[in-house]
């Protein structure tokens, strides 16, 4: 079903600006919140990449509550840093590059240092993630490959598989938060979904959302998933964002993983520039960061029996950077703080206020 | 890898009369000034084409009509038409006009760039690699390609 951009209706929240981070020298592409931070008086921790071709690590000082950069990590990777990705720990940081390398970094106290690289992508690496046990990494990149790797003790990383099945650059990789299901998105407008086949250990496509799906009609940027796994989101530069659901049964454990995903709803109109991130929040919020320097706030409005869920656009905010905004992310602790990264060189952090 | 030019004989059009911009005596200093077509076109007609020493307003790849713009919405879309269907300097052309608006135009402008319909055999290929500004952020780290572009921008800069 479709969504028709309907500005102005339900917009009754608010994105209020709590600091600005300086210190990057050239774009933001990705942010990373520290999974076990932020909450029980442990301060939350962010990790932002860029073309600068540093990691910076931000701390929010428990005293003031203001942000401080706490680390750089620089002299390793020799060209962009793309994507990072914490551990489910928050021990551990994985950090993609266009120099085809993921490199890990481990925190011992006030520093990072790197403990492995690894190598085998052709070029570009765009993304890195962690599945939710932390067993495994995936990453991608624009030689139209997924490899999954395995962690071993010793900060070793075996590569378990090199996926092909995509016929362009992969643009963004995510593990289902609570199964090893791993979604791809492409350049070349599909979303694939992998999964080990329970018998041979091997991993392959299990389902390709493209056309027949009613899938997007050009490049696809970035997923996420709902809190509960039984949704997710994708954003492209087909301007619209689309929700998938599924019939897999997320409670079984070793569930069977045939169960397939379906297009739920499209909602268009909304943006008139490519989308570049999109992120779930724990609330059920979902945020889209665009090339139009502008943020949207969307919320699930409860399903009617006979059309399904539908979504609103409860808030609209321009100019939140004064160039493209390439990703939003939720704090996984407080559901009402966002961060936002730029083409600008800035980090910005968010509070969702209703408006009274 | 072809040998030769891919269009030996390209064909040379005269170049368009400069039109010398007046400075109105009053001219408020801090003022932003809007931009027009002319000035984004004078930012790309002496970019040289990556083959022949010829501008690509001489060889009519870009002209002022083919600029489309919106300075209160700071958007600007440029059309340009490679010199033969098989171009396979369509990109690092598209490349040139990116990198010299970037350098050129405020930060806040959005630029597409796309060739004109029905001029190159692989449109739709060429107009997604010159609008995905990851891949192009890509190109640009590499040295070969920066080279090759920063050629083609060097008689824009004199």
């Amino acid at each position: 079903m479709e969504n028709e951009g309907t500005v102005g209706l339900d917009c009754n929240f608010e994105l209020k600006e709590v600091q600005k981070l300086e210190g990057h020298t050239d774009r933001v592409w990705g942010l990373a919140w520290n999974p076990v931070t932020g909450l029980a008086g442990v301060p939350s921790v962010l990790a932002s990449c860029s073309g600068d071709k540093t990691v910076r690590i931000w701390q929010q000082a428990a005293a003031t509550g203001s942000w401080e950069c706490k680390a750089v990590l620089d002299e390793t990777h020799t060209r962009t840093v793309r994507s990072c990705a914490w551990s489910p720990s928050g021990k551990m940081l994985a950090t993609a590059s266009f120099d085809a390398t993921t490199a890990i970094w481990e925190n011992v106290g006030d520093d990072f240092e790197c403990v492995a690289t690894l190598e085998g992508h052709e070029n570009e690496v765009k993304s890195v993630c962690w599945n939710s046990s932390g067993s495994l990494l995936a990453t991608c990149g624009r030689d139209k490959s997924v490899w999954i790797w395995e962690v071993q003790p010793g900060h070793e990383f075996e590569c378990v598989s090199v996926l092909q099945g995509h016929t362009q650059d992969v643009k963004m990789v995510l593990w289902h938060p609570s199964i090893d299901l791993l979604v791809s998105v492409s350049y070349d407008n599909t979303i694939k979904i992998w999964a080990e086949d329970g018998e041979s250990d091997d991993w392959h496509c299990v389902q390709t959302l493209g056309d027949s799906f009613s899938g997007h009609s050009s490049t696809v940027w970035a997923v996420s998933f709902n809190s509960t796994g039984d949704k997710m989101v994708t954003c492209s530069d087909d301007l619209t964002l689309k929700i998938w659901d599924t019939s897999l049964d997320l409670t079984a454990s070793g569930s069977d993983s045939s169960g397939l995903w379906r297009h739920l709803c499209t909602l268009s109109g909304y943006h008139d520039r490519t989308i570049f991130s999109v992120h779930w929040s724990r609330d059920g919020v979902i945020a889209s960061g665009a090339g139009d320097d502008t943020i949207r706030l969307f919320k699930e409005i409860p399903s009617d029996v006979v059309n399904g869920p539908s979504y609103n656009m409860i808030c609209k905010k321009e100019k939140v950077h004064s160039m493209d905004v390439n990703s939003v992310q939720w704090h996984p602790k407080v559901p009402t703080i966002l961060a936002s990264a730029s083409d600008d060189g800035y980090i910005k952090i968010w509070e969702l206020k209703a408006i009274s | 890898m072809v040998s030769g030019l891919i269009n030996a004989n390209p064909v040379v059009y005269e170049k368009k009369e400069r039109r010398v911009r007046s400075q109105p005596a009053d001219k408020d200093e801090y003022a932003v000034e809007p931009i027009d077509q002319q000035e984004i076109f004078d930012h790309v007609r002496d970019i040289k084409d990556p083959e022949h020493p010829y501008s690509l307003e001489e060889l009519k790849v870009v002209s002022e009509d083919a600029i489309e713009l919106d300075d209160e919405h700071n958007y600007v879309r440029i059309t340009f038409t490679p010199t033969v269907e098989h171009c396979s300097m369509a990109t690092v052309i598209g490349l040139c006009l990116r990198v010299k608006l970037m350098r050129s135009l405020p930060s806040r402008y959005k630029v597409d760039i796309r060739v004109a319909p029905g001029t190159h055999a692989t449109e739709a290929a060429v107009n997604k690699q010159l609008n995905d500004k990851e891949r192009v952020a890509a190109a640009l780290e590499n040295p070969n390609l920066v080279e090759m572009v920063d050629e083609c921008l060097a008689p824009t800069y004199e």
